[in-house]
């Protein structure tokens, strides 16, 4: 390379860095804000500020959905399987996708006595994509999905 | 100097000549059509009609054949036109340039293409068809700077002076690809993780897996096509004057 395509080789990687690093700088300054909902583990520690609106998101505990008499409302555990777990109280459709050991997001107020009150539930799918009988043949052998 | 050497060398200098890649790229373009079209017709047919349903999703989730294709490859855009800014500026190649603005659009639909796929395939799945999650928008930030590289090269008059302008905005704005593939690693969203990972066992079951690469890589070649056929008319267009594009005009 000549000197003068060097220099400008230099500059672009510059550039680059410094765009680079800028970027990742802002986003460890905002990590707590891009993320989009608190894992139960937050929720429970307290680091998720109460009677605000905000989301929060983990696995719906087995065996935890119970409906009312009128229907609509549900109310159920979030759970992240390692030890932390809240209560959902929510009045509203369920989304396709919703149901016990399937990941969900909530989103609504979180009350002082650790409840949280959802107005919004929404499903969250994870990776996973069988086919049924391959599910069957996996829950028939003791597997996780 | 090697063999290996020599030959990068002359393809280098090759490929920065309009004319020499003009006049090479036809069969290629074509080629590409073909396989990349006929990939495409099996993996969907495939994808869309005989892979099984999925346990959760039902028959939804068949969208991925459509929208794991379009974003993989609007990423993939981003990053060959980043390349190409960085040697559009180092080495003033025209070629580059050319390849920048031939690439824009293309990258611009396939984003375009995967928001809406994402957006109907959200419906069902989570409730929502758009959540403002790192992906999504680092996705749609993505949209953005295709837009910005298309209107930048239509906002400055002088061609020489839009092309270093867009292969500056080019390199800057590649730092947005780390963030989009790694968003759902670093942050929490809605979007799910990778379902396919170099290293580890896809969490997708091959009969759903096999359609999917068939589709996949017919995309990549048919819209490599398409690229090369963006470029071969960004080549008239900008070589308009010269001797050989009127002779090859007059031929017509």
């Amino acid at each position: 390379m000549t000197p003068l395509r060097r220099q400008r080789a230099a500059t672009v990687l510059f550039v680059l860095a410094g765009a680079g690093v800028t970027l990742a700088v802002a986003m460890l300054a905002l990590e707590q804000d891009i993320n989009l909902f608190y894992p139960p583990e937050q929720v429970v520690a307290g680091e998720a500020p109460i009677g605000k609106r905000i989301r929060a998101g983990g696995m719906v505990a087995a065996g935890s959905v119970a409906h009312d008499d009128t229907g609509l409302g549900v109310s159920f555990v979030v759970t992240d399987y390692q030890g932390s777990e809240f209560r959902v109280d929510y009045e509203g459709l369920l989304p396709g996708l919703f149901g016990e050991g399937e990941g969900v997001l909530v989103a609504g107020q979180l009350r002082a006595d650790g409840v949280f009150e959802a107005e919004e539930v929404l499903a969250k799918h994870d990776e996973n994509y069988m086919p049924p009988e391959v599910a069957d043949m996996m829950a028939a052998t003791g597997e996780q999905p | 100097m090697g063999i290996a050497t020599e030959w990068f060398r002359r393809t280098f200098h090759r490929m920065g000549s309009p004319r020499w890649f003009f006049a090479g790229s036809r069969g290629w373009m074509l080629g590409l059509y073909l396989v990349g079209g006929a990939l495409i017709a099996i993996g969907s047919a495939w994808g869309l009609g005989f892979a099984p349903t999925d346990r959760l999703q039902g028959n939804s989730y068949r969208i991925l054949y459509v929208h794991v294709p379009a974003a993989h490859l609007a990423e993939a855009v981003y990053v060959a036109i980043a390349i190409a800014g960085a040697v559009h500026l180092v080495w003033r190649m025209k070629m580059a340039d050319l390849a920048i603005a031939a690439g824009a659009p293309v990258g611009m639909t396939l984003t375009a293409a995967a928001l809406a796929t994402g957006y109907i395939w959200g419906i069902p799945t989570w409730g929502t068809g758009w959540v403002w999650d790192a992906r999504t928008t680092s996705m749609l930030v993505l949209l953005f700077l295709y837009f910005g590289l298309i209107a930048l090269r239509q906002a400055v008059p002088r061609a020489e002076r839009a092309a270093l302008a867009v292969s500056v905005l080019a390199i800057v704005g590649v730092v947005n690809i780390p963030i989009i593939k790694y968003s759902v690693d670093w942050f929490t969203t809605l979007h799910q993780p990778a379902s396919i990972r170099i290293g580890e066992r896809p969490s997708i079951d091959p009969s759903m897996l096999w359609p999917l690469a068939v589709n996949a890589l017919g995309y990549y070649l048919f819209l490599v096509g398409v690229v090369i056929a963006a470029l071969r008319a960004k080549i008239i267009e900008r070589e308009a004057k010269a001797d050989w594009v009127r002779t090859w005009v007059q031929g017509r």
